[in-house]
């Protein structure tokens, strides 16, 4: 008996993601899910711009590659051409949380019926370790030199916390990788978010807190341990919305 | 031939665009083109279309990637201000050879300008709005008539040579009524295998894709499209001549422009001036090989334009500076009349009346 092998959903080849970050769990629980679910052969994937851009290449699913933060209003594009499909994007913080905000609130007010996994790793990791949208205070990057001063340049965003408060969002939950336990719950959680869209129930977000060994400069332990000492305090896991229970 | 109707020639945009198998729309208020955006929330439900107000312009053309990347015909339109934060995503579609319908309902300029027509977003559409090597085929009606036959040619041309197509239209062609048939011409079919449809088991993956850091292979890609564009150059270039046969002043005006050009090249006419007038029709590919023709008859062009001097450039390119170029221009909103440009026909062959 096969008890564990490599997921249909993902192509089978080298990943360009450095050794210790956490994307090739994430990549792997998302095709997990759809192989799980019996959707691969309708779903379509929509890369963004940050170290996930050639995610395109390692789904084994139709994919299209969005422009920076665009990726939710491509999503929708995509998804009002052909509802039948199984649309989700694939984004980091930046992406996300700082030049593509609108697009995420506003597919989240009109909730529609797309799956967002958003990885957030308190960095921009593809152009060398800058400050991102959800660097915690005083974290240093090469653009907070000093420390992230939040007097300055603000406070890091919140993106399920907000999102809780726009009405049209179905499922929001974060969730982290660092460990067997948390990695189950991911799993469980955006399978939950793939779910929901067959159902037809709407927005759902996943936000998966993530590491960055290469720009944080730690090794991929110690980044494990700095994600649960320092990011889950500020970035909470848990439910955040699940209008899907309401309904019940 | 179906019977003509009065209609504004944004809401007839619209029609002939649904009629031409646009079921998917995004866009964004923005004057002068938001009838178009009004018609389409009235009509696309009625028809089991797609109307979504985006919350930005960007949104809006990148939802237009995501339908034109699913293999629909879609669309979007706007006004100068809102084009300029389209140009990402049409840099985009045509990094990614999408098909799409881009309208510009010209306003002045720069900056937030005015709301009155202009055609001032010439060098935006031709020379490149957004980054990178690539072409929009650019389609300027002067009539209600002609926005919609470009409206059907227009999602035509984007289908058969999988790129973004810009209408550029402006205030006054977009705001005012005429009679129109709005009569179906034939769709032709197009090959959309390259769609994200999903696989369904039939097919591997399909990728829609603008990213290349191999530098040897971007460049081909950018070469194989330059390819194409210069197939469409030699095959789609569309123009209208106006009395050029005998002319020794030749005006080079194209939209609402050529419209008020035509009263003042009768005029000169009345006069006894020999006066003529090339109409671009498509703005890229500019109709090069006429106005060099042109250029071995005729004794001087004048380029008329609502703005600053744009297009003028072109004409002098066309033919190569053989011949004197004069601009008669308005900007701002602000149209010449007939007799602004009698003016300069007058000025031109001489002063003498």
């Amino acid at each position: 008996m096969i008890v564990f092998e490599k997921p249909k959903s993902l192509v089978d080849m080298p990943m360009h993601y450095c050794p210790g970050c956490t994307h090739g769990i994430i990549h792997r629980l998302v095709a997990e899910a759809i192989d799980e679910l019996g959707i691969q052969h309708k779903t379509i994937g929509i890369a963004s711009v940050g170290c996930s851009v050639f995610a395109y290449n390692y789904f084994d699913c139709d994919m299209v590659q969005a422009a920076h933060g665009r990726a939710p209003a491509v999503a929708t594009g995509v998804k009002r051409a052909n509802p039948e499909n199984i649309v989700f994007t694939y984004q980091g913080d930046g992406d996300l949380a700082s030049i593509g905000t609108a697009e995420t609130v506003h597919a989240a007010a009109r909730n529609e019926n797309i799956t967002i996994i958003f990885v957030n790793n308190a960095i921009y990791g593809m152009t060398g370790g800058q400050m991102a949208p959800t660097s915690l205070p005083g974290q240093v990057t090469q653009t907070s030199p000093y420390g992230r001063d939040t007097t300055q340049v603000g406070f890091p965003v919140k993106m399920c916390e907000m999102l809780s408060k726009v009405d049209g969002a179905t499922y929001l939950e974060r969730v982290a990788v660092n460990n067997v336990r948390n990695v189950r719950n991911a799993k469980k959680a955006i399978k939950k978010a793939f779910q929901n869209q067959v159902e037809g129930k709407g927005f759902s977000l996943i936000e998966v807190l993530s590491t960055c060994p290469t720009n944080w400069g730690k090794n991929p332990l110690d980044s494990l341990k700095w994600q649960e000492d320092n990011m889950t305090p500020y970035y909470p896991l848990g439910v955040y919305k699940d209008s899907t229970k309401e309904e019940k | 031939m179906a019977d003509k109707v009065l209609m504004k020639g944004n809401e007839a945009l619209a029609e002939a665009a649904i009629m031409a198998g646009c079921k998917h729309y995004y866009g964004y208020p923005i004057t002068p083109q938001t009838e178009i955006a009004a018609y389409m929330a009235r009509r696309m439900p009625k028809v089991g279309g797609v109307f979504l107000q985006a919350e930005s312009e960007i949104a809006a053309i990148n939802m237009v990637i995501g339908s034109a990347a699913a293999g629909k015909r879609t669309m979007t339109s706007s006004s100068s201000p809102g084009i300029s934060l389209k140009s990402e995503g049409i840099s985009y579609l045509a990094g990614c050879d999408l098909p799409a319908l881009i309208v510009n309902v010209q306003r002045g300029g720069p900056g937030l300008g005015g709301i009155q027509p202009s055609q001032a977003d010439y060098f935006q559409a031709i020379k490149g709005g957004g980054h990178g090597d690539y072409k929009l085929i650019v389609l300027a009606p002067n009539s209600v008539q002609e926005t919609v036959d470009l409206t059907f040619k227009g999602f035509d041309l984007a289908d058969k040579y999988r790129m973004p197509v810009m209408l550029l239209s402006d205030g006054t062609i977009g705001q005012m009524m005429e009679p129109v048939s709005l009569n179906q011409s034939k769709n032709a079919t197009y090959d959309k295998s390259w769609a994200v449809t999903g696989t369904y088991g039939k097919r591997t993956k399909n990728i829609v894709n603008s990213l290349c850091l191999r530098p040897e292979e971007l460049e081909e890609w950018n070469k194989a499209r330059y390819e194409r564009y210069n197939k469409i150059a030699k095959e789609e270039t569309l123009y209208e001549e106006y009395l050029t046969e005998d002319a020794e002043i030749c005006i080079v005006a194209f939209g609402i422009a050529s419209r008020v050009s035509k009263n003042a090249v009768n005029a000169g006419r009345k006069l006894g001036i020999k006066a003529g007038m090339i109409r671009p029709i498509t703005l890229w590919p500019f109709p090069n090989e006429v106005l060099a023709q042109t250029a071995k008859r005729v004794k001087a062009f004048i380029s008329v334009e609502l703005s600053m001097g744009q297009m003028i450039d072109d004409v002098k390119l066309a033919i190569n500076c053989s011949r004197p170029v004069t601009l008669c221009s308005r900007s701002g909103g602000m149209i010449m009349s007939p007799e602004e440009i009698l003016q300069k026909i007058i000025e031109v062959d001489g002063g003498k009346q």
